[in-house]
């Protein structure tokens, strides 16, 4: 029996009818009076300096509406962490991506031959494209030494280990980008005129974000500038920054064409080479174990490359060396991160935003210093996991009761691991050319911004009561597919004790909702979803204060007094900001403390087949368990985690971004491999429900969790099946493990 | 979408004579068009160095599956959809059944034909090992008249082909096998629908008297042009049976190698492309020796 | 050479097609042209003359969802939604092909459509429910 009215219940997705009848309205399907399209003119040369711009003969240039930094009446420099990224290249180039020109007109198919049509003079500096040249500083890029960002986490001695250890294992792991392929590519619509300010209407995740570049880049105070998120077709972190250019170019066209909206749609290989994608990494492991496999020191170097611009880098190698140690009790740790600077448009956002790197590393390495100890997998990790009251490597005890030898158990349980170990032993002693194998990741995820993000973001949300006796949720959370809508609504109307259906969420709007954060960082149920509940629960105190609802009271009821209310006060809202949760400690120069208020906990188990004749590795079986505090909507978050799931095999397996030069080659969908319905098993989701009291309903974050396991445990898989712990790169694509396989000569090539 | 639009026209003849004439009227100057799967592609990413099209998807001349006791003759504009779900085929040129199925996907496959993927030239389209595996000839007509070409003559150099400017593929014949016949059908793509083959191979072989009467080996991905292994194909034909062992095939594995011209690209490497077709190879001959043996 | 996408989307104002690629890959585009499933980015609008399309607009008929928008709600088949009327064009094209599909019939029905989202295990459940519930209408129907 579930005693909640909404929570725990797979409620109907908000929007989903719009969504099923083609109704729901995307950018692209806006059409507005008087509208020029826009495009963009990119550098195609990694780095250099622009000498000039020629518009070249056979187009009427007279009718385009043509802008270039000069034109720009404000900040060139997108607002974000630094202000380091130019809307528009003024003189230096340094990305083969960085937009130069900015050209609008009605007609698209001119467009398309105008901005063929223009010619960048651009003289060529030396690039530099490889992240271990960066760190070494081959050419200088970026600052004094193209560092974005250095941490250093230190916990106990780690030199004081390796001499007395009875194990010391070594690894390096890389892990390769990964394009965020949301299927609605980014656009942007744009009406700015000097008199009325800025207003944009476009797909994307943080409403504020692109707020804020837009008031620089105009020099515009707050009311000036008002952003409306479109329905959004997939972010995965892809739309948290990269539309603040769109959202500026857009506007900037708008401005010099005297008012009239301009829209820019990026086609699929636009939005694909020029936008940003996940950051390669590269993470060196050493680790110390005593003779019962007990960890007794981990030596980490994590680096990120951070493409052409800061942009979030800094944030994101904060995530992934916090959780570069695991979820491992470990005496003496030591964690050095750098985040680097390349000639490739920059990397951003994307789903675990860190995490799914570093965890790569550190996972893997768990099945390789078993391998070398001649221990098992199992054991090892057991020996090791964090209890309550242990500490992670920034020093923060866990304070609730996680029991992660149960959750590896259970998820292996449901993979029936001990009946397959045995099945595969007889069946890989065969002659056979399929291998199989089982590979499992055990990971926490942090929730919310790290650090003192939130409480120096202090976000707010509200509710409010309207005319027609229906509640409005006020929040920039935005829907983008994850169920924001929907859990917002499920939080507020449990509050209230009334029906779903007197709950809306406004569509978020700088204008009419508050500044309640990004949508990012599975902050939104927990961070943003506590903030409407306590909202809610004022609103309904202030209706029973008011005498004008009685308990018990029905939706009628509550209807008839939010109506009655606002007939007597003109208006009915209720806001919180967010507060951090008591003993919540966190020192941003030590990097100590408490990183986040809470973590999400999984183990993600894989049977793998691999065909030794074309060395495709095929994902069998698949099962998630998790413990993400209550689940408040189980469809929806199914589906966040199968979703999820589907891109971590991808991110493990095939999707490979193949750069030339700086520049994505394989821009297209036929070439750049992501799942179909055909590859993917069917993925087997659980979760252990651990109610979170600093949650609404007892709610974790739960979004990025399910990018973090797949690629270890389909690695780990991969390394039972063939019984080489060699794969240490992803993707591991088929030509990956060839090449491997050949270099340790492990197969005889007549061996058939 | 990158292609102009305004800058193109489409012409569409009511009859196949009509389509013949445009094309000798102006030699060279019309880019015939089916169902578009391989050229709308391009002509959105305003990479199609055409801008007149004649537009061949009306012409009911050009459909339609015809068997005879001997041959199954397939229409220029014979859709994958349509070679997918005709029993005939299914049964006895399964390799054309399966390389259908593995282009593209449903949509594409109502679109997309089987002259469309020959004409397009692509090393990687899919029904071309098969067509090569079953001896496959073209028809090709022009006002001038008609010719049969067999199909391994037909792409002369990477999207070349012997087609005249004013000459248009109007059917596609194959043999029906005979006797005790083996098929085979693999591609290895970059996923399980909607994939460019990386390497793909298809076979047909018919045994007599204990012998390898014939063997033919279709091959995609592996050089310029959809090409038959033949220095393979030499080495298996005629062999008996029982002497197709391990070492045998470790011999056919590496004549193979020798046979295809593989390259780099986005999507694979020449030495993945070159192994995985002779293990594949391997795959196939191991299968064909136990069905032989078996029969 | 128009695409049929465009004149859904432009002249018709019919935007509930979507354009995800524009290269045949996602399916976002899919529609139906005279009883078959294709991707409207590839098709020439010329070879539309005269044809009967179908889009996700003539999907529902009135207030009355189609049992797989409504199999799409109840189970979680759409999320951010812009796969979503490709997605459930390829599926009423597959179960008027195959009303009763297993579950490697509905893969591969659905082959050409991506989902970023779902991971695809909720959409198939979609299509196997709305499958039920078509067998289920068409039994209380005879009874």
């Amino acid at each position: 029996m579930n005693p909640s009215l909404h929570i725990g219940h797979s409620r109907i997705r908000k929007e989903g009818r719009a969504k099923v009848t083609g109704e729901a309205q995307y950018t692209d399907d806006v059409r507005m009076e008087y509208m020029l399209y826009g495009v963009t003119v990119r550098s195609s040369v990694p780095r250099g300096i622009l000498k000039g711009i020629e518009f070249g003969e056979g187009i009427p240039w007279d009718e385009f509406v043509i802008v270039t930094a000069k034109d720009v009446p404000g900040e060139l420099n997108v607002a974000l962490i630094e202000r380091d990224q130019p809307f528009l290249a003024l003189d230096r180039i340094n990305h083969p991506e960085e937009p130069v020109v900015l050209l609008a007109h009605a007609d698209r198919y001119l467009l398309e031959k105008a901005r063929a049509a223009v010619h960048l003079d651009i003289e060529p500096l030396p690039p530099l494209f490889d992240l271990e040249e960066s760190l070494a500083c081959k050419e200088v890029i970026w600052g004094q030494d193209n560092l974005f960002k250095k941490i250093l986490i230190e916990k106990g001695d780690v030199d004081s280990v390796w001499a007395g250890a009875a194990h010391v294992v070594e690894g390096e792991y890389k892990t390769g980008s990964q394009e965020q392929l949301y299927i609605e590519p980014n656009g942007a619509i744009a009406v700015a005129n000097a008199e009325a300010g800025v207003t944009v209407w476009g797909s994307l995740q943080c409403p504020y974000y692109v707020h804020t570049a837009l008031k620089a880049l105009f020099n515009l105070p707050d009311d000036k500038v008002r952003v409306i998120q479109m329905e959004t077709g997939g972010g995965f972190g892809g739309k948290e920054d990269y539309p603040s250019l769109i959202a500026g170019h857009a506007a900037l066209l708008s401005l010099k064409a005297g008012g009239r909206p301009v829209k820019i749609v990026y086609d699929r290989e636009e939005d694909m080479v020029a936008t940003t994608k996940r950051h390669p990494s590269r993470t060196r492991i050493r680790s110390a174990f005593d003779a019962e496999g007990r960890l007794l020191a981990l030596d980490i170097d994590f680096a990120l490359d951070g493409g052409a611009y800061l942009t979030l880098s800094p944030v994101v190698l904060s995530r992934g060396a916090i959780h570069a140690g695991g979820p491992y009790r470990c005496p003496n740790t030591s964690i050095r991160a750098r985040a680097a600077a390349t000639n490739t448009p920059p990397h951003g956002a994307f789903r675990g935003f860190g995490a799914p790197q570093s965890l790569f590393a550190i996972e893997r390495h768990m099945d390789v210093a078993a391998a070398q100890m001649g221990m098992d997998p199992i054991a090892l990790r057991k020996q090791n996991l964090l209890r309550m009251g242990d500490a992670t490597a920034t020093g923060q005890i866990i304070k609730e009761n996680v029991d992660l030898p149960g959750l590896l158990d259970h998820a292996l349980e449901k993979l029936d691991y001990s009946a397959k170990k045995e099945n595969h032993r007889i069946h890989n002693a065969s002659l056979g050319p399929i291998k199989k194998g089982l590979g499992f990741a055990i990971f926490m995820h942090g929730c919310g911004f790290t650090g003192s993000g939130e409480s120096y973001l202090a976000s707010v949300a509200g509710v409010e009561g309207r005319a027609d006796g229906k509640v409005h949720v006020l929040a920039a959370s935005t829907e983008m597919g994850q169920g924001a809508n929907t859990i917002l609504s499920q939080v507020v109307a449990e509050v209230l004790k009334v029906p779903l259906e007197y709950v809306e969420v406004v569509r978020p709007d700088t204008a009419l909702v508050p500044d309640s954060g990004p949508t990012v960082a599975s902050r939104t149920t927990m961070v943003v979803g506590k903030l409407v509940q306590e909202a809610a629960i004022g609103l309904r105190q202030t209706l029973i204060q008011s005498g004008f609802l009685k308990v018990p009271y029905d939706g009628e009821g509550f209807s008839s007094a939010v109506k009655q209310y606002i007939a007597k006060n003109d208006h009915l809202k209720a806001y919180s900001q967010y507060n951090t949760p008591p003993q919540i400690v966190w020192d941003d120069q030590l990097y100590k403390g408490d990183a986040y208020t809470t973590f999400a906990w999984a183990c993600y188990a894989a049977e793998v087949a691999v065909d030794t004749r074309t060395f495709e590795v095929k994902v069998e079986d698949f099962v998630a368990f998790q413990e993400v505090g209550r689940v408040l909507n189980p469809t929806l978050a199914e589906g966040q985690i199968e979703g999820g799931v589907a891109q971590g095999i991808g991110y493990g397996l095939s999707e490979q971004v193949v750069w030339s030069k700086g520049r994505m080659a394989n821009g297209q969908m036929t070439n750049y491999i992501m799942a179909t319905s055909m590859d993917i098993p069917r993925i087997r989701v659980y979760f252990e429900e651990n109610p979170y009291p600093n949650g609404p309903g007892g709610a974790k974050g739960l979004g990025e969790l399910p990018m973090d396991g797949p690629a270890p445990a389909l690695l780990n898989a991969v390394q039972d099946a063939l019984g080489t712990s060699a794969p240490r790169e992803i993707p591991l694509t088929p030509e990956r493990l060839m090449d491997l396989l050949d270099l340790m000569d492990f197969l005889e090539p007549s061996n058939v | 979408m990158r292609g102009q639009v305004p800058g193109c026209t489409v012409h569409t003849p009511t009859t196949l004579i009509g389509a013949l004439e445009i094309l000798f009227a102006e030699k060279g100057a019309w880019r015939p068009l089916a169902g578009g799967t391989d050229l709308m592609v391009l002509f959105a990413a305003g990479v199609l160095p055409f801008s007149r099209f004649l537009n061949l998807w009306g012409l009911d001349e050009l459909r339609g599956i015809e068997t005879t006791s001997d041959s199954v003759s397939l229409g220029a504009l014979t859709t994958y959809a349509e070679i997918r779900t005709h029993p005939l085929i299914a049964a006895e040129l399964p390799n054309l059944v399966q390389s259908a199925w593995v282009t593209g996907a449903m949509a594409i496959q109502n679109r997309g034909t089987l002259a469309g993927n020959i004409a397009n030239g692509s090393p990687a389209a899919d029904t071309p090992p098969s067509l090569l595996a079953y001896g496959a000839e073209v028809q090709l007509q022009s006002l001038a008249g008609s010719r049969w070409v067999p199909y391994e003559n037909f792409h002369t150099g990477y999207k070349q082909t012997v087609m005249l400017p004013e000459e248009l593929i109007t059917r596609i014949r194959v043999w029906r096998p005979k006797g005790d016949n083996f098929h085979f059908f693999r591609k290895v793509g970059t996923r399980k629908a909607q994939a460019i083959s990386k390497v793909c191979l298809a076979a047909y072989a018919r045994a007599e008297e204990g012998r390898v009467a014939e063997f033919r080996l279709g091959m995609g991905s592996v050089a310029p042009v959809p090409m038959r292994a033949l220095t393979t194909e030499m080495l298996v034909q005629g062999q008996a049976i029982e002497e197709l062992d391990g070492q045998f095939i470790a011999g056919a594995k590496l004549a193979l190698m020798e046979d295809i011209r593989p390259i780099d690209d986005i999507r694979s490497t020449a030495s993945y492309r070159r192994k995985v077709s002779a293990n594949v190879l391997g795959q196939l001959l191991e299968e064909m020796v136990e069905r032989f043996k078996r029969a | 050479m128009a695409r049929l996408l465009d004149v859904i989307r432009e002249d018709l104002e019919l935007t509930g097609t979507k354009e995800g690629c524009g290269e045949g890959e996602c399916g976002a585009c899919s529609v139906i042209l005279n009883g078959k499933l294709v991707n409207s980015c590839l098709v020439p609008a010329v070879q539309a003359e005269g044809a009967e399309l179908r889009t996700i607009e003539g999907v529902a008929s009135d207030e009355q969802l189609h049992s797989v928008q409504e199999s799409f709600l109840h189970c979680g088949g759409a999320q951010c939604g812009i796969c979503t009327p490709g997605m459930v064009m390829a599926a009423v094209d597959l179960l008027k092909r195959c009303p009763h599909p297993d579950e490697a019939q509905i893969r591969d029905g659905l082959a050409g459509n991506l989902c970023r989202c779902t991971g695809y295990g909720k959409i198939v459940d979609s299509v196997a429910q709305a499958a039920e519930r078509a067998i289920q209408v068409a039994e209380e129907s005879r009874s």
